[in-house]
């Protein structure tokens, strides 16, 4: 009976519209939750166990945990020994990327401002939290409107702004360095035992990452070449930097280099550090854009060939481009991992995020504190990876990568 | 052709991974192989001649220091990013007995695995990071070490319900303990040779270690005595627990250098002399201006650069012992302000103390 209602339906040409499913709470609450007295139980036990667990947790982190440990120490979490009277210039590095960040942004993803608007508001949120000092808050505001500016700017000039943007993109990563490092007479020099917290767990990752990068192109292209000797250096420094752990690299640099080095050559154990993660990155880089050049089809080499281009122009034009846009998920995600994997130096001696940790847990009026500090440096961890694998999802929509 | 080359680059390269891979090995566990090939370079070390440390120091304008950057009242950095603790008081009283200034230090916080390599290869120029005298490390390391600034011993903490007063007591206890250290087989070898019997509850960390023997998953808690004191501080009910008497091990800490300066030997050794010997004569930072203006003994006026000369033959300014009380303190004041009653440890002296109260503190004479 049903069934012939059914199919008198369809053979008359009547097109029904999809259903929707739109629901009530309550109607959400009955489909997903409560369907089924099995799907009830587990509910109500689900419940229960969240119950249990988030009970206590809340009850520590609002009631129990003292969390002046980190409210008095943050200055040391964030930039660690970095001089107080020094650290506007961090600062002005930060405003310089909001600025570049904006300028990026309004030129290459002019259709996503709501993610755009969601970024701004974390400088925001961090100028509203009650313990840091005014001249923080002035600074996490100007932030946002340094942004501001450099996304009104591209936005009223895309066209004329395209060069400055790539000049600037280049020249930050030294203006970075000269402006924490210091250069004398104008800023004073800020050895790089007195970096820590963050800002040299960002510093690690940001210099891992970007030197790292073209590491990793010229290995991946090597590991194709034809030529025996290139092929096959990058392909044993690629095999045998990813079969060995990063804290042994990190080791090596630490332990091993010093004692093969002429002891007039000091090198800095930072620096030491900074190389390790870099070699070690470019070896993952390559893999990561190898897998980018082997998805490019055939055709496009030859149809490059056939165009009469060189080898070198081949890759330049058609074939990095089209192979590094489709790898940026992966490069993203490499970079969160090594944000996290800078951790490791802590162990060789460095006071980064982890290493300040422990420091501050040897303060004597705070022994005992563990986990407030390690939550603490675990939520800003988590914020960083978080916001970062959140703009690359949004970044690979905007790019329509995956859609060709 | 090219085919060749390429084999034999590759037979290069494994080669060089594989003495990659055994110099890896070596850092970690074994420890003989590693010392040969250092001492070797410590001997080549430019740094390490007579006289060679000194003016390196001189000539850079600051001492660099090798510290624990994470052990309670001996090395941390306080909220403002400075340096404290009783490791670091001695990093500043070597500086200020070279350049009359306690701030013309920088720290290289280092761990317990890199503290060694970092002072053979002149990384570093004194290490001052509780590091324990035994005749290995004085030996085959390349290293001296300077007099003991901390005697340490490993003890047992117990909850005083417990009714346990002497090792002997723990028959059958189980007792919580971090693996891999000296602590451990100590343990075990102290209790074998009494004849106890025990259950080891080992943890990866110390933190995991007082943890658990805070949720009562262990009748007793072992470590260095000073770890102990520290610990007990941070549990509900300090009163509650308490330290046995009995020491397990010897763990007299103190400050190393290069062998082969002598000169830096000897500077740091009396660096840490000047020390005892301000408390022996009763100076401190508070009152050494006063007994410089007016003292008549010649001891004292020796120690304070006054007559004798003695500093010049250490190489350094004749004033040198008066900046170290100066600027840093006698022993007991560097002690008191790190592990003393007015700090969370109120560690008592006990060893610590002086030769002339029953304390193990001996300074020979300055002249």
């Amino acid at each position: 009976m049903m069934n012939r209602e059914v199919n008198k339906q369809y053979s008359s040409g009547e097109v029904l519209a999809p259903p929707t499913e739109r629901y009530t709470v309550l109607g959400w609450l009955k489909k997903n939750l409560f369907s089924t007295w099995y799907y009830t139980l587990l509910t109500l036990v689900t419940l229960y166990v969240l119950y249990a667990v988030l009970k206590p947790t809340l009850f520590w982190a609002l009631k129990q945990a003292e969390w002046e440990v980190v409210v008095v120490n943050l200055r040391l979490f964030m930039v660690g020994q970095y001089p107080a009277d020094q650290i506007f210039r961090i600062w002005i590095a930060l405003h310089l990327l909001a600025f570049t960040a904006g300028l990026a942004w309004a030129i290459w993803l002019p259709k996503a401002r709501r993610i755009g608007a969601f970024l701004l508001l974390i400088p925001l949120g961090l100028a509203a939290l009650p313990f840091i000092s005014g001249f923080s808050r002035l600074n996490w505001i100007l932030f946002d409107i340094f942004a501001l500016a450099g996304w009104g700017l591209g936005i009223w000039k895309p066209k004329a702004m395209r060069r400055p943007l790539i000049w600037l993109l280049l020249a930050y990563f030294p203006i970075l360095i000269l402006l924490i490092l210091g250069v004398e007479p104008i800023l004073k020099i800020v050895k790089t035992n007195l970096w820590g917290g963050l800002l040299l767990t960002m510093l690690l990752a940001v210099v891992g990452i970007t030197v790292s990068f073209p590491l990793g192109i010229l290995l991946a292209l090597g590991r194709q070449s034809k030529l025996p000797i290139v092929k096959g250096f990058s392909v044993l420094y690629i095999e045998i930097i990813r079969g060995v752990p990063l804290v042994t690299v990190l080791f090596m640099a630490q332990l091993m280099l010093p004692l093969f080095l002429p002891p007039q050559i000091k090198i800095d154990n930072v620096l030491r550090a900074m190389a390790g993660i870099i070699l070690f990155a470019a070896a993952y880089m390559a893999e990561n854009v190898r897998g980018g050049l082997q998805a490019i089809p055939k055709g496009q080499h030859e149809a490059a060939w056939a165009l009469g281009l060189s080898g070198f122009q081949t890759m330049y034009y058609i074939i990095l481009p089209q192979a590094l846009r489709n790898v940026i998920p992966v490069i993203v995600g490499q970079f969160i991992a090594l944000f996290k994997d800078t951790s490791l130096v802590a162990i060789v001696g460095l006071l980064d995020l982890l290493g300040i940790a422990s420091t501050v847990l040897a303060q004597p009026e705070f022994i005992g504190h563990q986990r407030e500090v390690y939550l603490f440096i675990a939520l800003i961890y988590w914020v960083f990876s978080y916001a970062m694998s959140y703009a690359s999802r949004r970044l690979e929509v905007a790019l329509g990568v995956g859609e060709r | 052709m090219s085919k060749r080359v390429f084999y034999i680059l590759g037979l290069l390269l494994i080669l060089g991974a594989l003495l990659a891979a055994c110099g890896g090995q070596n850092s970690s566990n074994a420890q003989p192989v590693k010392t040969v090939v250092v001492t070797v370079e410590a001997k080549g070390n430019a740094a390490s001649g007579q006289g060679a440390t000194l003016k390196a120091v001189k000539d850079r304008g600051y001492l660099v220091c090798g510290v624990n950057a994470q052990l309670p009242g001996f090395g941390y950095v306080d909220k403002e990013g400075n340096y404290k603790g009783f490791d670091v008081d001695y990093c500043h009283a070597v500086a200020a007995a070279i350049f009359g200034d306690p701030s013309k230090v920088e720290f290289r916080p280092l761990t317990a695995k890199e503290r060694f390599t970092a002072l053979q290869t002149g990384e570093i120029d004194v290490l001052i990071r509780n590091t324990t005298w035994t005749l290995t490390r004085d030996t085959e390391l390349g290293t001296n070490f300077a007099p003991t600034t901390f005697y340490d011993g490993q003890g047992i903490m117990v909850r005083k319900d417990s009714g346990i007063k002497k090792l002997e007591d723990l028959d059958g206890a189980k007792i919580c303990v971090a693996t891999g250290t000296t602590t451990e087989l100590n343990l075990a070898d102290q209790m074998s040779a009494r004849g106890i019997k025990y259950t080891p509850v080992v943890f990866e960390t110390a933190d995991q270690v007082f943890g658990a023997y805070e949720e009562g998953r262990c009748d007793a808690v072992t470590s260095d005595k000073s770890a102990l004191v520290s610990r007990r501080v941070t549990l509900k009910n300090p009163a509650n627990h308490i330290i046995l008497d009995a020491t397990l091990s010897k763990e007299p800490l103190g400050p190393l250098v290069r062998q082969g300066d002598d000169q830096w030997f000897d500077i740091i050794k009396w660096v840490v002399f000047a020390t005892f010997t301000g408390e022996e004569m009763g100076i401190n930072s508070k009152n050494v201006d006063k007994i410089k203006a007016e003292t008549k003994d010649p001891n004292v006026r020796k120690f304070l650069g006054l007559e004798g000369e003695m500093g010049q033959k250490l190489g350094l300014s004749d004033d040198w012992a008066y900046n170290i009380i100066k600027y840093v303190g006698n022993y007991a004041e560097i002690y008191d302000r790190n592990l003393g009653p007015n700090t969370p440890f109120n560690l008592p002296r006990g060893l610590n103390a002086s030769w002339k109260d029953g304390g193990l503190l001996y300074a020979p004479p300055i002249r």
